[in-house]
């Protein structure tokens, strides 16, 4: 019964309870829907088949707001993307995430590279990206002086920004669920049916949800999706990107977020700061037939050493610098262009949403609740809605002062767990308990950086398990890294 | 802001041996600021013996030599503070630290002993290929769960790395029914005690495979088995030996890293190969005042030298504070040659007996260990085999440093 489940994470949400929306798909694009949802008097449910929100594409992406000098002009991706960069900044500040509007710049070494960068720059500025415009190599080096010499010039995109995606994505549906949302975890959406003008969503533990309107946010398998209700007008495929992420030491290499000149593939490998203060590499780019095959490959990591090594001066400092690496998934539409539409009755496609997904995520909310309401969705607006979640940073960031008060109403906050990254066990507890509520490590380290600094969690992971388990009343040997069957330990000792 | 003659960060092994050294010079305003629940350190889950032969006489185990000292910090009432964790240093010796009761609070110290120890380099580093499941842990992380919190990280084991941790996890896994597969080590040598290798390998039959490496993991849950691969002598798999290995658990022991973040922080310069400050003869960092030892200075393989340099810290750190430091009478730079690694100190400042304390760049057979100020050979001495798992030390005696600039540690044939 689902109502006694362990991935309930509302109590209203329930076998048989119908909503008025259900999103399936809990990456940036589904929790951006359901927290723009949540602001009208509806009943929303979120369902995600893994132990966590933001486990697709959204925890491992560039973590990039596109400036919007990209897409084709007149694209759907060109139009949300540039919305979605102007909405960014308001929305990460309403939902308490990091944000930094730190610049892009796309290099180009050959007067080939040149030709490109002049058409992109007009590609910008037909596409409304303010303030792009080319910068020769003396500027250039001013902007950048890690770029290498044999950098000729650039694009230069002012409000190109860095954000967190997957800190987004776990806010922006936190504040869904502050705002009445149910999340579902661990439903794998098996079947849709449609009975009586109602969608009949099944699980393929057997439960189900049952929904006027379905939105179809699944990432690499919204085709599969969309095929459930007979809608085989799109494919979706997987691209792999390999990354790798440098310590905070050599955050500070470069400000700006560096771009290859873009080819066939994709805009080519980056070198970013993170609004955490690392330096991510990557990534690369390469079609795979298998859908959940998110692991990294000797030839990709050596290519993002090499294509990254080659933007910087003297090559980036990956040898003992390197704190993981990792590979995510980007949904690849068989158009081209976003595939936003609704094609099936009260049933509402986000497929294909490859880069700029991100940065087009709060404008493609808008566009699908548009487009809902439409096709027939009352949207009568909620008075109590609260677009504010506390930054969970705040600790973090506060004065020795602040952190006193802190600690005196609640002395979790002076133990240190995670020494690397200096988090507190207030914080921890914090993670486990508010919305979304992290479950397993990996969701705790999403949410308070534990585990994430140089050692990897070698010294808090064993605190961290205790914390959970003891959070969510479970044994110790039932913690898990990430849900499954990630068990961590098999039993006592003799 | 409080102010205290003598703060030590850290009480494990190397602080509490200090701090006791430092009482026993005189010392009595005295703090230990520990970030864990209990003094000891890493010792606390270092149950097997081996540990206190050269200090005490006797073989302890890991949690019976950290309570003899312990005792010595207690019988004293050296004051410390448990589950305190030490946030910042300045270079004008303010500790800003935070726990539970008292916040988050400032002390300025007329001395620092920096006592943190080491961490061990994480799997992120290496950058192996493949899937990223549970059950990829540092050797560190699975004692403790198993001689801490009495659970099994895995039953079916392979190792990366040879350090002296990942041996002895090897036979503790394999004592508690774990099947450890192999040990790969990418060098053609291991890196841990030659005592650790045949009583924890070679008595359990466990294979060590010497310029092996792990190529890359499988299991998108929990671990289902590594591909290892031999290596060239450029530490480049090689294709047709690569070999798969079911197993559950992959655990790692590639390297132990001083864990000097604080010690950045107050602006003291470090050492580019021991990654630990740059020392005196007194363990005196760059900064006056401010002194390093334990395993955060370099990383050593028996407590027992820990202890022995914490106390020439300790001392150290007692006549700074009573301002019979003296004036450096000489000022000798202490250089490797390369095939010696590094030497710790790294200078002398003062004209009295010193023990160079140094290791390897490789395996070496039938070498001298050579110490030369210019053309003049101060101490020589033959060694059948020099390994890097192994420090050694040189007593130079003080006789020896007058007139000196720059001492070279090599070796010679």
């Amino acid at each position: 019964m689902i109502a006694e489940s362990d991935n309930i994470e509302r109590g209203a949400f329930r076998m048989g309870k119908r909503y008025d929306v259900a999103v399936i798909g809990a990456g940036v694009v589904g929790g951006m829907i359901a927290r723009e949802l949540s602001k009208y008097q509806l009943n929303i449910c979120v369902l995600d088949r893994e132990n966590d929100v933001a486990m697709g594409a959204t925890k491992a992406n560039s973590a990039i707001v596109h400036a919007g000098f990209d897409a084709k002009e007149g694209s759907l991706k060109a139009n949300l993307n540039v919305r979605g960069s102007q909405m960014m900044e308001k929305v990460c500040s309403e939902l308490g995430v990091k944000y930094q509007k730190n610049g892009s710049l796309v290099i180009g070494f050959s007067d080939e590279d040149r030709v490109n960068v002049e058409a992109l720059v007009e590609r910008g500025k037909k596409n409304g990206v303010e303030g792009v415009r080319l910068v020769e190599q003396q500027e250039l080096f001013a902007l950048e002086p890690n770029i290498s010499k044999n950098a000729i010039c650039a694009l230069y995109a002012p409000t190109g920004a860095i954000v967190c995606p997957y800190e987004l994505c776990i806010a922006s549906i936190g504040n869904a669920m502050d705002n009445g949302a149910d999340l579902a975890l661990g439903f794998e959406v098996a079947e849709i049916e449609k009975a009586n003008g109602v969608y009949v969503i099944k699980g393929a533990s057997g439960e189900t949800v049952e929904a006027m309107y379905v939105v179809n946010a699944a990432g690499v398998f919204s085709d599969k999706i969309a095929k459930m209700v007979g809608d085989d007008s799109f494919d979706v495929h997987a691209r792999r990107g390999e990354y790798i992420l440098l310590d905070r030491e050599c955050g500070g290499i470069v400000k700006h977020t560096i771009f290859r000149t873009p080819s066939k593939m994709g805009k080519g490998i980056l070198v970013s700061p993170t609004v955490d203060g690392n330096l991510l590499l990557g990534p690369t780019s390469v079609d795979i037939d298998d859908r959940d095959d998110k692991s990294t490959t000797p030839e990709g990591l050596a290519r993002v050493i090499r294509e990254c090594g080659e933007n910087i001066e003297g090559g980036v400092p990956v040898g003992g610098k390197s704190i993981t690496s990792f590979c995510g998934l980007r949904a690849v539409g068989s158009t081209g262009d976003f595939i936003i539409n609704s094609s099936v009755e009260n049933f509402v496609n986000v497929a294909g949403i490859e880069s700029p997904g991100l940065s087009s995520a709060p404008a493609i909310a808008e566009y699908v609740r548009d487009i809902l309401s439409g096709i027939g969705l009352e949207l009568v607006e909620k008075k109590d809605f609260d677009p504010i979640r506390e930054p969970k940073h705040h600790f973090r960031e506060a004065s020795i002062e602040e952190k006193n008060e802190i600690i005196k109403k609640d002395a979790s906050y002076g133990r240190i767990i995670c020494r690397c990254e200096t988090v507190s066990e207030g914080e921890i507890i914090d993670a486990i308990r508010s919305n979304p509520p992290a479950r397993d490590i990996d969701g705790v380290k999403r949410r308070t950086r534990s585990g994430m600094g140089r050692c990897q969690g070698g010294f808090c992971g064993p605190y961290v398990m205790e914390l959970i388990a003891k959070e969510r009343g479970i044994p110790f040997e039932d913690v898990t890294k990430s849900g499954g069957k990630s068990v961590m330990v098999y039993g006592k000792t003799k | 802001m409080k102010t205290l003659e003598l703060v030590i960060i850290g009480g494990g092994p190397a602080g509490m041996s200090a701090a006791v050294a430092a009482y026993e010079s005189g010392i009595r305003d005295i703090l230990i600021l520990e970030r864990d629940t209990a003094l000891g350190g890493i010792l606390r889950q270092c149950i097997h013996n081996g540990f206190g032969l050269h200090r005490f006489g006797e073989e302890l185990t890991g949690p019976e030599y950290a309570w003899r000292y312990e005792q010595m910090v207690k019988e004293r009432e050296i004051p410390f503070k448990l589950n305190t964790m030490v946030l910042d240093i300045t270079s004008d010796k303010v500790i800003t630290a935070t726990n539970a009761e008292d916040g988050i609070f400032m002390i300025q110290a007329k001395a620092i002993i920096l006592a943190m120890g080491c961490r061990e380099r994480p799997k992120g580093a290496l950058n192996i290929a493949g899937d990223r499941p549970a059950g990829i842990y540092s050797a560190g992380m699975a004692q403790k769960l198993v001689n801490m919190k009495g659970y099994m990280p895995g039953k079916n084991v392979v190792i990366l790395g040879s350090g002296d941790i990942g041996l002895i996890m090897a036979r503790r896994m394999t004592l508690e029914g774990a099947k450890v597969h192999a040990v790969c080590e990418l060098m053609p040598y291991s890196g841990g005690l030659a005592r650790n290798i045949e009583q924890c390998l070679n008595d359990f039959g466990i294979p060590l495979k010497l310029s092996h490496t792990v190529v890359e993991i499988h299991g998108r849950e929990r671990v289902e088995g590594v591909t290892i691969a031999k290596v060239d002598e450029r530490r480049r798999p090689i294709e047709e030996t690569r070999e798969y290995i079911p197993c559950d658990t992959l655990l790692l022991s590639v390297g132990l890293i001083p864990e000097n973040e604080l010690t950045k922080s107050a602006n003291v310069s470090l050492d580019r190969i021991t990654n630990g400050a740059v020392v005196d003869q007194d363990r005196q960092t760059e900064i006056e005042g401010i002194y390093s030892c334990g395993n955060v200075l370099h990383v050593h393989d028996l407590v027992d030298f820990v202890s022995e340099e914490a106390e020439i810290a300790g001392r150290g750190a007692a006549e700074y504070i009573k301002g019979e430091a003296g004036e450096k009478s000489v000022d000798i730079a202490v250089k490797a040659d390369g095939k010696i690694r590094y030497t710790v100190p790294q200078r002398i400042t003062a004209e009295k007996d010193v023990s160079v304390y140094f290791r390897v760049a490789d395996v070496y057979r039938d070498k001298k260990v050579v110490v030369r100020s210019g053309d003049n050979v101060i101490y020589s001495k033959k060694h059948q085999k020099l390994a890097p798992g192994e420090m050694e030390c040189v007593k130079i005696t003080a006789d020896k440093l007058s007139g000196v600039n720059e001492l070279i540690f090599g070796l010679e044939d």
